[in-house]
Protein backbone atom coordinates (compact mmCIF):
# COMPACT_ATOMS: atom_id res chain seq x y z
CA UNK A 1 0.00 0.00 0.00
CA UNK A 2 1.40 3.31 -0.54
CA UNK A 3 1.16 6.34 2.03
CA UNK A 4 -2.00 7.47 1.09
CA UNK A 5 -3.38 4.54 1.58
CA UNK A 6 -2.82 3.04 4.55
CA UNK A 7 -2.99 6.88 6.28
CA UNK A 8 -6.54 7.00 5.04
CA UNK A 9 -7.16 2.73 6.22
CA UNK A 10 -5.54 3.44 9.68
CA UNK A 11 -7.40 6.56 10.45
CA UNK A 12 -10.51 4.62 9.14
CA UNK A 13 -10.02 1.51 11.14
CA UNK A 14 -9.25 3.49 14.55
CA UNK A 15 -12.10 6.01 14.06
CA UNK A 16 -14.38 2.81 13.82
CA UNK A 17 -12.84 1.45 17.06
CA UNK A 18 -13.27 4.36 18.72
CA UNK A 19 -17.29 4.04 17.67
CA UNK A 20 -17.18 0.80 19.05
CA UNK A 21 -15.30 2.11 22.25
CA UNK A 22 -17.21 4.44 22.79
CA UNK A 23 -20.40 2.47 22.53
CA UNK A 24 -19.25 -0.17 24.70
CA UNK A 25 -18.36 2.64 27.14
CA UNK A 26 -22.49 4.19 26.55
CA UNK A 27 -23.37 0.89 27.57
CA UNK A 28 -21.37 0.87 30.98
CA UNK A 29 -22.53 4.15 31.83
CA UNK A 30 -19.05 5.24 31.78
CA UNK A 31 -16.79 7.72 30.16
CA UNK A 32 -15.16 6.58 26.56
CA UNK A 33 -11.99 8.64 27.67
CA UNK A 34 -10.66 6.10 29.70
CA UNK A 35 -11.34 3.29 26.72
CA UNK A 36 -9.67 4.99 24.12
CA UNK A 37 -6.83 5.38 26.49
CA UNK A 38 -6.53 2.06 26.59
CA UNK A 39 -6.97 1.61 23.19
CA UNK A 40 -3.90 3.81 22.21
CA UNK A 41 -1.88 2.36 24.63
CA UNK A 42 -1.93 -1.01 23.28
CA UNK A 43 -1.61 0.82 19.98
CA UNK A 44 1.44 2.91 19.13
CA UNK A 45 4.88 3.00 20.81
CA UNK A 46 5.74 -0.43 22.60
CA UNK A 47 2.12 -1.42 21.85
CA UNK A 48 0.55 -4.71 20.42
CA UNK A 49 -0.09 -2.77 16.81
CA UNK A 50 2.04 0.03 15.35
CA UNK A 51 0.20 2.87 14.14
CA UNK A 52 3.15 4.16 12.23
CA UNK A 53 1.50 6.15 8.93
CA UNK A 54 -1.12 8.36 11.11
CA UNK A 55 0.71 9.37 13.83
CA UNK A 56 2.35 12.49 12.48
CA UNK A 57 -1.57 13.79 11.27
CA UNK A 58 -2.43 12.53 14.17
CA UNK A 59 -0.06 14.41 16.39
CA UNK A 60 -1.39 17.90 14.31
CA UNK A 61 -4.89 16.77 14.97
CA UNK A 62 -4.01 16.41 18.91
CA UNK A 63 -3.12 20.20 19.08
CA UNK A 64 -6.11 20.98 17.08
CA UNK A 65 -7.91 18.82 19.70
CA UNK A 66 -6.67 20.52 22.74
CA UNK A 67 -7.55 24.01 21.12
CA UNK A 68 -11.29 23.07 20.72
CA UNK A 69 -11.58 21.42 24.12
CA UNK A 70 -10.12 25.09 25.80
CA UNK A 71 -12.38 26.38 23.29
CA UNK A 72 -15.93 24.76 24.50
CA UNK A 73 -15.16 25.08 27.92
CA UNK A 74 -14.60 28.78 27.26
CA UNK A 75 -18.06 29.10 25.65
CA UNK A 76 -19.55 27.50 28.64
CA UNK A 77 -18.62 30.34 30.96
CA UNK A 78 -20.77 32.93 31.56
CA UNK A 79 -19.60 35.92 33.57
CA UNK A 80 -22.52 36.10 35.72
CA UNK A 81 -22.91 32.05 36.39
CA UNK A 82 -18.91 32.64 37.33
CA UNK A 83 -19.76 35.46 39.56
CA UNK A 84 -22.41 33.96 41.49
CA UNK A 85 -20.52 30.94 42.10
CA UNK A 86 -17.54 32.91 43.28
CA UNK A 87 -19.98 34.64 45.88
CA UNK A 88 -22.07 31.82 47.20
CA UNK A 89 -19.51 28.95 46.75
CA UNK A 90 -16.14 30.51 46.86
CA UNK A 91 -15.19 29.08 50.02
CA UNK A 92 -16.11 25.26 49.03
CA UNK A 93 -13.51 26.31 45.32
CA UNK A 94 -10.92 26.98 47.90
CA UNK A 95 -11.34 24.04 49.42
CA UNK A 96 -11.35 21.91 46.25
CA UNK A 97 -8.58 23.15 45.57
CA UNK A 98 -6.71 23.69 48.77
CA UNK A 99 -7.63 19.51 49.44
CA UNK A 100 -6.84 18.36 45.59
CA UNK A 101 -4.16 19.96 44.32
CA UNK A 102 -1.43 19.24 46.97
CA UNK A 103 -1.50 15.41 47.37
CA UNK A 104 -0.75 15.55 43.42
CA UNK A 105 2.30 17.64 43.95
CA UNK A 106 3.79 15.87 46.97
CA UNK A 107 3.28 12.64 44.91
CA UNK A 108 5.14 14.02 42.00
CA UNK A 109 7.90 14.34 44.35
CA UNK A 110 7.45 11.44 45.63
CA UNK A 111 7.70 9.21 41.90
CA UNK A 112 11.07 11.90 41.58
CA UNK A 113 9.73 14.58 39.04
CA UNK A 114 11.30 17.65 38.88
CA UNK A 115 8.96 20.26 40.48
CA UNK A 116 7.62 21.65 37.16
CA UNK A 117 6.39 18.03 36.67
CA UNK A 118 5.02 17.97 40.35
CA UNK A 119 3.35 21.14 39.98
CA UNK A 120 1.60 19.42 36.51
CA UNK A 121 0.38 16.55 38.58
CA UNK A 122 -1.02 19.02 40.67
CA UNK A 123 -3.29 20.29 38.29
CA UNK A 124 -4.16 16.74 37.14
CA UNK A 125 -5.43 16.07 40.40
CA UNK A 126 -6.82 18.57 41.25
CA UNK A 127 -9.42 18.90 37.73
CA UNK A 128 -12.62 16.84 37.89
CA UNK A 129 -13.93 16.00 34.46
CA UNK A 130 -16.82 18.76 33.89
CA UNK A 131 -17.22 16.71 31.00
CA UNK A 132 -17.62 13.32 32.80
CA UNK A 133 -19.72 14.54 36.02
CA UNK A 134 -22.21 16.49 33.39
CA UNK A 135 -23.12 13.69 31.77
CA UNK A 136 -23.54 11.24 34.87
CA UNK A 137 -25.62 13.89 36.58
CA UNK A 138 -27.90 13.82 33.74
CA UNK A 139 -27.88 9.94 33.45
CA UNK A 140 -28.11 9.97 37.05
CA UNK A 141 -31.22 12.23 37.05
CA UNK A 142 -29.95 14.20 39.53
CA UNK A 143 -29.83 17.67 37.81
CA UNK A 144 -32.76 18.97 39.78
CA UNK A 145 -31.29 17.56 43.29
CA UNK A 146 -30.34 20.09 46.16
CA UNK A 147 -26.84 18.64 45.73
CA UNK A 148 -26.23 19.67 42.10
CA UNK A 149 -26.09 23.47 42.21
CA UNK A 150 -22.88 23.17 44.39
CA UNK A 151 -21.07 20.20 42.63
CA UNK A 152 -21.41 22.99 39.36
CA UNK A 153 -20.29 25.65 41.30
CA UNK A 154 -17.37 23.55 42.08
CA UNK A 155 -16.44 22.63 38.44
CA UNK A 156 -17.21 25.98 37.03
CA UNK A 157 -14.54 27.23 39.60
CA UNK A 158 -11.88 24.90 38.42
CA UNK A 159 -12.59 25.74 35.07
CA UNK A 160 -11.53 29.23 36.42
CA UNK A 161 -8.67 28.12 38.37
CA UNK A 162 -7.46 26.17 35.36
CA UNK A 163 -7.58 29.37 32.86
CA UNK A 164 -5.28 30.87 35.55
CA UNK A 165 -3.01 27.73 36.02
CA UNK A 166 -2.16 26.74 32.36
CA UNK A 167 -0.24 29.32 31.62
CA UNK A 168 1.42 29.43 34.99
CA UNK A 169 2.24 25.74 34.45
CA UNK A 170 3.23 26.32 30.63
CA UNK A 171 5.57 29.32 31.98
CA UNK A 172 7.30 27.16 35.07
CA UNK A 173 7.71 24.02 32.20
CA UNK A 174 9.50 26.73 30.00
CA UNK A 175 12.17 26.69 32.69
CA UNK A 176 11.59 29.77 33.92
CA UNK A 177 12.13 31.05 37.34
CA UNK A 178 9.74 31.92 40.24
CA UNK A 179 9.26 35.14 39.17
CA UNK A 180 8.74 35.22 35.78
CA UNK A 181 6.10 32.48 36.42
CA UNK A 182 4.43 34.50 39.33
CA UNK A 183 5.25 37.92 36.32
CA UNK A 184 3.59 35.17 34.08
CA UNK A 185 0.56 34.17 36.18
CA UNK A 186 -0.20 37.93 37.00
CA UNK A 187 -0.66 38.76 32.97
CA UNK A 188 -2.79 35.81 32.73
CA UNK A 189 -5.20 36.91 35.90
CA UNK A 190 -4.90 40.17 33.91
CA UNK A 191 -5.57 38.91 30.46
CA UNK A 192 -8.50 36.80 31.95
CA UNK A 193 -10.05 39.78 33.32
CA UNK A 194 -9.27 41.58 30.38
CA UNK A 195 -11.40 39.55 28.30
CA UNK A 196 -13.92 38.67 30.47
CA UNK A 197 -14.51 42.73 30.80
CA UNK A 198 -14.38 43.24 27.24
CA UNK A 199 -16.57 40.09 26.74
CA UNK A 200 -19.37 42.35 28.98
CA UNK A 201 -19.07 45.70 27.14
CA UNK A 202 -18.16 44.57 23.24
CA UNK A 203 -18.71 40.90 23.34
CA UNK A 204 -21.74 41.35 20.96
CA UNK A 205 -19.24 43.15 18.14
CA UNK A 206 -17.10 39.73 18.38
CA UNK A 207 -20.44 37.98 17.86
CA UNK A 208 -21.86 40.21 14.75
CA UNK A 209 -18.79 39.51 13.68
CA UNK A 210 -18.91 35.53 13.34
CA UNK A 211 -22.00 35.51 13.20
CA UNK A 212 -23.88 34.35 9.70
CA UNK A 213 -27.34 32.80 8.71
CA UNK A 214 -24.79 30.03 7.16
CA UNK A 215 -23.68 27.66 9.90
CA UNK A 216 -20.15 27.00 7.90
CA UNK A 217 -19.86 30.45 7.54
CA UNK A 218 -19.78 30.53 11.35
CA UNK A 219 -17.89 27.26 11.80
CA UNK A 220 -14.56 28.72 9.52
CA UNK A 221 -14.85 32.20 10.68
CA UNK A 222 -15.11 30.87 14.56
CA UNK A 223 -12.41 28.33 13.50
CA UNK A 224 -10.01 29.85 11.95
CA UNK A 225 -9.94 33.02 14.10
CA UNK A 226 -9.34 30.63 17.20
CA UNK A 227 -6.59 28.91 15.39
CA UNK A 228 -4.88 32.12 14.82
CA UNK A 229 -5.39 33.39 17.99
CA UNK A 230 -3.90 30.12 19.64
CA UNK A 231 -1.15 30.00 17.18
CA UNK A 232 -0.02 33.92 18.31
CA UNK A 233 -0.75 32.76 22.01
CA UNK A 234 1.68 29.84 21.40
CA UNK A 235 4.08 32.02 19.67
CA UNK A 236 4.30 34.58 22.28
CA UNK A 237 5.30 31.87 25.20
CA UNK A 238 1.68 31.24 26.76
CA UNK A 239 0.11 28.07 25.20
CA UNK A 240 -2.38 27.92 22.36
CA UNK A 241 -4.78 26.33 24.20
CA UNK A 242 -5.14 29.11 26.90
CA UNK A 243 -5.49 31.57 23.55
CA UNK A 244 -8.34 29.30 22.22
CA UNK A 245 -9.78 29.58 25.77
CA UNK A 246 -9.95 33.37 26.05
CA UNK A 247 -11.73 33.10 22.50
CA UNK A 248 -14.24 31.16 23.97
CA UNK A 249 -14.60 33.21 26.74
CA UNK A 250 -14.75 36.81 24.82
CA UNK A 251 -18.04 35.48 22.88
CA UNK A 252 -21.18 36.56 23.54
CA UNK A 253 -23.87 34.12 25.60
CA UNK A 254 -26.08 34.68 22.57
CA UNK A 255 -23.70 33.54 19.84
CA UNK A 256 -22.07 30.90 22.53
CA UNK A 257 -25.25 28.29 22.28
CA UNK A 258 -24.82 28.16 18.85
CA UNK A 259 -21.11 28.15 18.29
CA UNK A 260 -21.35 24.93 20.75
CA UNK A 261 -23.49 23.26 18.90
CA UNK A 262 -21.92 23.46 15.35
CA UNK A 263 -18.61 22.89 16.48
CA UNK A 264 -19.93 20.11 18.60
CA UNK A 265 -19.34 17.18 16.45
CA UNK A 266 -15.51 18.48 15.40
CA UNK A 267 -14.59 18.79 18.66
CA UNK A 268 -15.30 15.39 19.46
CA UNK A 269 -13.83 13.95 16.23
CA UNK A 270 -10.66 16.16 17.43
CA UNK A 271 -10.75 15.44 20.92
CA UNK A 272 -10.73 11.95 20.20
CA UNK A 273 -7.83 12.48 18.24
CA UNK A 274 -6.08 14.13 20.85
CA UNK A 275 -6.66 11.33 23.13
CA UNK A 276 -5.41 8.92 20.92
CA UNK A 277 -2.02 10.39 20.42
CA UNK A 278 -1.91 11.35 24.03
CA UNK A 279 -2.22 7.77 24.24
CA UNK A 280 0.03 6.83 21.49
CA UNK A 281 2.54 8.39 23.16
CA UNK A 282 2.97 6.51 26.06
CA UNK A 283 4.54 3.00 26.83
CA UNK A 284 2.08 1.14 28.40
CA UNK A 285 5.71 -0.69 29.81
CA UNK A 286 6.55 2.37 32.10
CA UNK A 287 2.30 2.56 33.04
CA UNK A 288 2.68 -0.76 35.26
CA UNK A 289 5.81 0.59 37.04
CA UNK A 290 4.03 2.92 38.43
CA UNK A 291 0.65 2.11 39.26
CA UNK A 292 1.13 1.16 42.87
CA UNK A 293 1.61 4.86 43.44
CA UNK A 294 -1.05 5.64 41.19
CA UNK A 295 -3.30 3.39 42.73
CA UNK A 296 -2.40 4.79 46.27
CA UNK A 297 -2.89 8.31 44.68
CA UNK A 298 -6.44 7.57 43.46
CA UNK A 299 -7.82 6.62 46.68
CA UNK A 300 -6.15 9.56 48.24
CA UNK A 301 -7.21 11.97 45.76
CA UNK A 302 -11.06 10.46 45.34
CA UNK A 303 -11.33 10.78 49.21
CA UNK A 304 -10.50 14.47 49.05
CA UNK A 305 -12.77 14.86 46.33
CA UNK A 306 -15.29 13.29 48.42
CA UNK A 307 -14.57 15.78 51.43
CA UNK A 308 -14.80 18.53 48.95
CA UNK A 309 -18.21 17.80 47.88
CA UNK A 310 -19.41 16.99 51.13
CA UNK A 311 -18.45 20.54 52.39
CA UNK A 312 -19.79 22.11 49.54
CA UNK A 313 -22.83 20.65 49.63
CA UNK A 314 -23.60 21.16 53.32
CA UNK A 315 -22.98 24.42 52.59
CA UNK A 316 -26.03 24.36 51.66
CA UNK A 317 -28.16 23.03 53.79
CA UNK A 318 -28.12 19.62 52.22
CA UNK A 319 -28.50 16.32 54.19
CA UNK A 320 -25.96 12.99 54.82
CA UNK A 321 -26.83 11.32 51.18
CA UNK A 322 -26.91 13.93 49.47
CA UNK A 323 -23.58 15.39 50.30
CA UNK A 324 -21.91 11.73 49.60
CA UNK A 325 -23.84 12.02 46.46
CA UNK A 326 -22.37 15.28 45.75
CA UNK A 327 -18.45 14.25 47.15
CA UNK A 328 -19.30 11.04 44.83
CA UNK A 329 -20.17 13.12 41.48
CA UNK A 330 -16.62 15.03 41.63
CA UNK A 331 -14.18 12.40 41.96
CA UNK A 332 -13.82 11.68 38.21
CA UNK A 333 -11.15 12.58 36.32
CA UNK A 334 -10.74 13.24 32.52
CA UNK A 335 -11.00 15.09 29.56
CA UNK A 336 -8.61 17.93 30.89
CA UNK A 337 -6.45 15.91 33.13
CA UNK A 338 -5.15 14.79 30.12
CA UNK A 339 -4.78 18.46 28.88
CA UNK A 340 -2.46 19.21 31.67
CA UNK A 341 -0.31 16.14 30.99
CA UNK A 342 -0.34 16.36 27.40
CA UNK A 343 1.18 20.10 27.83
CA UNK A 344 4.09 18.73 30.36
CA UNK A 345 4.75 15.78 28.10
CA UNK A 346 5.14 18.14 25.05
CA UNK A 347 7.92 20.14 27.24
CA UNK A 348 9.73 17.54 28.13
CA UNK A 349 8.71 15.51 30.86
CA UNK A 350 7.67 12.17 29.44
CA UNK A 351 7.84 10.91 32.85
CA UNK A 352 4.04 12.57 33.84
CA UNK A 353 2.63 10.57 30.44
CA UNK A 354 2.47 7.47 32.48
CA UNK A 355 1.48 8.51 35.76
CA UNK A 356 -1.20 10.81 34.38
CA UNK A 357 -2.24 7.83 31.84
CA UNK A 358 -2.58 5.79 34.87
CA UNK A 359 -4.27 7.85 37.27
CA UNK A 360 -7.37 9.14 34.64
CA UNK A 361 -7.66 5.30 33.84
CA UNK A 362 -8.64 4.67 36.95
CA UNK A 363 -10.52 7.00 38.65
CA UNK A 364 -12.61 8.15 35.18
CA UNK A 365 -13.96 4.48 35.21
CA UNK A 366 -13.72 4.06 38.92
CA UNK A 367 -15.51 7.99 40.27
CA UNK A 368 -18.68 6.93 37.72
CA UNK A 369 -18.95 3.29 39.76
CA UNK A 370 -18.58 4.69 43.37
CA UNK A 371 -21.41 7.37 42.67
CA UNK A 372 -24.02 4.98 40.91
CA UNK A 373 -23.40 2.57 43.72
CA UNK A 374 -25.25 5.45 45.99
CA UNK A 375 -28.19 5.64 43.64
CA UNK A 376 -31.01 3.34 45.51
CA UNK A 377 -32.17 1.62 42.08
CA UNK A 378 -30.73 1.25 38.62
CA UNK A 379 -31.50 3.94 36.43
CA UNK A 380 -31.57 3.36 33.19
CA UNK A 381 -29.65 5.51 30.57
CA UNK A 382 -31.72 8.04 28.62
CA UNK A 383 -30.96 8.54 25.30
CA UNK A 384 -30.11 12.35 23.41
CA UNK A 385 -29.12 13.56 26.89
CA UNK A 386 -26.51 16.50 25.69
CA UNK A 387 -23.36 17.01 27.40
CA UNK A 388 -20.12 18.21 27.21
CA UNK A 389 -17.59 15.08 25.31
CA UNK B 1 -53.01 36.42 42.72
CA UNK B 2 -51.66 34.23 46.41
CA UNK B 3 -47.84 34.48 46.77
CA UNK B 4 -46.51 31.57 44.89
CA UNK B 5 -43.07 30.11 46.29
CA UNK B 6 -41.14 29.61 43.13
CA UNK B 7 -37.44 29.56 44.18
CA UNK B 8 -35.03 29.89 41.37
CA UNK B 9 -31.58 28.31 41.39
CA UNK B 10 -28.98 28.78 39.21
CA UNK B 11 -27.03 25.61 37.70
CA UNK B 12 -24.00 26.78 36.03
CA UNK B 13 -23.15 25.21 32.66
CA UNK B 14 -26.81 23.47 32.38
CA UNK B 15 -29.51 26.17 33.08
CA UNK B 16 -32.29 26.82 35.75
CA UNK B 17 -33.96 25.11 38.50
CA UNK B 18 -37.06 26.15 39.66
CA UNK B 19 -38.76 24.95 43.14
CA UNK B 20 -42.28 25.53 43.57
CA UNK B 21 -43.90 24.01 47.19
CA UNK B 22 -47.53 23.28 46.09
CA UNK B 23 -50.13 24.50 48.30
CA UNK B 24 -51.18 20.59 48.67
CA UNK B 25 -48.01 19.81 49.99
CA UNK B 26 -46.01 18.04 46.93
CA UNK B 27 -42.41 19.79 45.85
CA UNK B 28 -42.19 20.11 42.16
CA UNK B 29 -38.49 20.69 40.59
CA UNK B 30 -38.32 21.81 36.91
CA UNK B 31 -35.17 22.22 35.66
CA UNK B 32 -35.20 24.26 32.68
CA UNK B 33 -31.80 23.63 30.64
CA UNK B 34 -30.02 25.74 28.04
CA UNK B 35 -30.18 24.14 25.47
CA UNK B 36 -34.16 24.32 25.61
CA UNK B 37 -34.73 20.58 26.92
CA UNK B 38 -36.29 20.56 30.68
CA UNK B 39 -36.56 18.13 33.50
CA UNK B 40 -39.87 17.81 36.20
CA UNK B 41 -39.15 15.72 38.95
CA UNK B 42 -41.26 15.27 42.45
CA UNK B 43 -38.55 14.84 45.80
CA UNK B 44 -38.30 11.77 47.76
CA UNK B 45 -39.91 11.98 50.98
CA UNK B 46 -37.25 10.09 53.13
CA UNK B 47 -34.44 12.25 51.29
CA UNK B 48 -35.47 15.56 50.59
CA UNK B 49 -32.17 16.60 48.63
CA UNK B 50 -33.17 13.88 46.15
CA UNK B 51 -35.04 14.10 42.78
CA UNK B 52 -37.21 10.88 41.90
CA UNK B 53 -39.64 10.40 39.11
CA UNK B 54 -38.00 12.50 37.02
CA UNK B 55 -39.92 13.21 33.68
CA UNK B 56 -37.46 14.48 30.66
CA UNK B 57 -38.33 16.71 27.69
CA UNK B 58 -37.23 17.56 24.69
CA UNK B 59 -37.68 21.08 23.58
CA UNK B 60 -39.89 20.54 21.58
CA UNK B 61 -42.38 18.79 23.67
CA UNK B 62 -41.32 21.81 25.86
CA UNK B 63 -43.11 23.66 23.79
CA UNK B 64 -46.11 21.74 23.44
CA UNK B 65 -46.05 21.56 27.45
CA UNK B 66 -45.89 25.60 27.70
CA UNK B 67 -48.10 25.85 24.73
CA UNK B 68 -50.76 23.64 26.84
CA UNK B 69 -50.16 25.71 30.50
CA UNK B 70 -49.15 28.85 29.57
CA UNK B 71 -49.82 30.01 26.25
CA UNK B 72 -53.76 29.84 26.39
CA UNK B 73 -53.65 32.64 29.58
CA UNK B 74 -51.75 34.61 27.29
CA UNK B 75 -53.54 34.85 24.69
CA UNK B 76 -56.96 34.46 26.43
CA UNK B 77 -55.81 37.84 27.72
CA UNK B 78 -55.59 39.24 24.47
CA UNK B 79 -58.84 37.22 22.88
CA UNK B 80 -60.71 39.62 25.63
CA UNK B 81 -59.61 42.40 24.31
CA UNK B 82 -60.11 41.56 20.73
CA UNK B 83 -63.57 40.54 21.69
CA UNK B 84 -63.78 44.17 23.39
CA UNK B 85 -62.52 46.20 19.92
CA UNK B 86 -64.11 44.27 16.49
CA UNK B 87 -61.45 43.70 13.82
CA UNK B 88 -58.86 43.52 16.41
CA UNK B 89 -56.64 40.39 16.54
CA UNK B 90 -53.72 39.00 18.11
CA UNK B 91 -50.87 36.72 16.76
CA UNK B 92 -47.75 34.87 17.88
CA UNK B 93 -44.99 35.29 15.43
CA UNK B 94 -41.63 33.19 16.43
CA UNK B 95 -38.62 34.59 16.04
CA UNK B 96 -36.43 31.85 14.21
CA UNK B 97 -32.83 31.42 14.68
CA UNK B 98 -31.19 32.55 11.64
CA UNK B 99 -33.89 35.33 10.87
CA UNK B 100 -32.10 38.96 10.11
CA UNK B 101 -34.02 40.17 13.62
CA UNK B 102 -31.97 38.02 15.64
CA UNK B 103 -29.91 40.35 17.78
CA UNK B 104 -31.17 43.59 16.46
CA UNK B 105 -33.49 45.42 18.51
CA UNK B 106 -37.11 45.50 18.02
CA UNK B 107 -37.35 49.15 16.92
CA UNK B 108 -35.80 47.74 13.46
CA UNK B 109 -38.61 45.14 12.25
CA UNK B 110 -40.38 48.62 11.73
CA UNK B 111 -43.28 46.50 12.35
CA UNK B 112 -46.13 49.27 13.19
CA UNK B 113 -44.68 51.75 10.24
CA UNK B 114 -44.90 48.74 7.80
CA UNK B 115 -47.57 46.90 9.01
CA UNK B 116 -50.08 49.12 11.44
CA UNK B 117 -49.05 45.85 13.96
CA UNK B 118 -48.63 46.68 17.84
CA UNK B 119 -46.21 44.21 19.17
CA UNK B 120 -47.58 44.23 22.97
CA UNK B 121 -44.74 41.69 24.44
CA UNK B 122 -41.70 39.84 23.88
CA UNK B 123 -42.19 36.10 25.36
CA UNK B 124 -38.78 34.81 25.88
CA UNK B 125 -37.95 31.14 27.79
CA UNK B 126 -40.34 31.47 31.00
CA UNK B 127 -40.35 35.11 30.80
CA UNK B 128 -42.52 37.95 29.28
CA UNK B 129 -41.76 41.45 28.66
CA UNK B 130 -44.84 43.18 28.01
CA UNK B 131 -44.73 46.31 26.74
CA UNK B 132 -41.24 46.13 24.85
CA UNK B 133 -39.22 48.98 23.86
CA UNK B 134 -38.30 49.71 20.52
CA UNK B 135 -34.46 49.40 21.98
CA UNK B 136 -35.19 45.94 23.09
CA UNK B 137 -32.89 43.14 21.83
CA UNK B 138 -34.49 40.15 19.84
CA UNK B 139 -33.23 36.86 20.32
CA UNK B 140 -33.58 33.74 18.28
CA UNK B 141 -36.29 31.62 20.21
CA UNK B 142 -38.18 34.66 20.87
CA UNK B 143 -41.93 35.20 20.55
CA UNK B 144 -43.54 38.23 19.77
CA UNK B 145 -47.37 38.75 20.71
CA UNK B 146 -48.23 41.37 18.47
CA UNK B 147 -52.31 42.85 17.87
CA UNK B 148 -53.29 44.30 14.56
CA UNK B 149 -56.07 43.62 11.58
CA UNK B 150 -55.79 40.25 10.85
CA UNK B 151 -54.65 41.44 7.44
CA UNK B 152 -51.75 43.66 9.07
CA UNK B 153 -51.13 40.01 11.15
CA UNK B 154 -50.94 38.41 7.84
CA UNK B 155 -47.85 40.86 7.03
CA UNK B 156 -46.30 41.18 10.05
CA UNK B 157 -45.61 37.07 9.38
CA UNK B 158 -44.75 37.23 5.81
CA UNK B 159 -42.08 40.26 7.43
CA UNK B 160 -40.81 39.19 10.09
CA UNK B 161 -39.94 35.57 7.91
CA UNK B 162 -38.30 36.89 5.03
CA UNK B 163 -35.18 36.07 4.24
CA UNK B 164 -32.82 38.90 4.88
Amino acid sequence: MDDVAALLVELGLLFVGLSLLGLLARRLGLSPVPFVLVAALALGEGGIVPLTTAEPFLEAAAEIGVVLLLLTLGLEFSPPELFASLRRHGPSGLVDLLLNAPPGFVAGLLLGLPWQGALALAGVTYITSSGIVARLLGDLGRLANRETPAVLAVLVLEDLAMALFLPLLVVALAGGSALSAVAGTALAVGTVLLVLLAAQRHGHRLGRLLAHRDDEQVLLRLFGLTLVVAGLAQALGASAAVGAFLVGLALPASFADRARAILGPLRDLFAATFFVAFGLSIDPGEVLPVLPGVLLLAVVTGATKVATGWFAARRDGVALPGRLRAGTALIARGEFSVVIAGIAVAAGLPEVGPVAAGYVLVLAVAGPIVTRLLEPRPVRLGPGFPAAT
Amino acid sequence: MRGVDLVETMLPGVGVRYELRTRSGEVLGIVVQREGGAEVAVYDRRDPDRARGVLRLDPDEVDAVAEVLGAPRLTQRFADLSREVPGLESGRFPVRPGSRFVDRPLGDTRARTLTGCSIVAIVRDTDVVPSPRPRDLLRAGDVLVAIGSRRGLEELDRHLSAPA
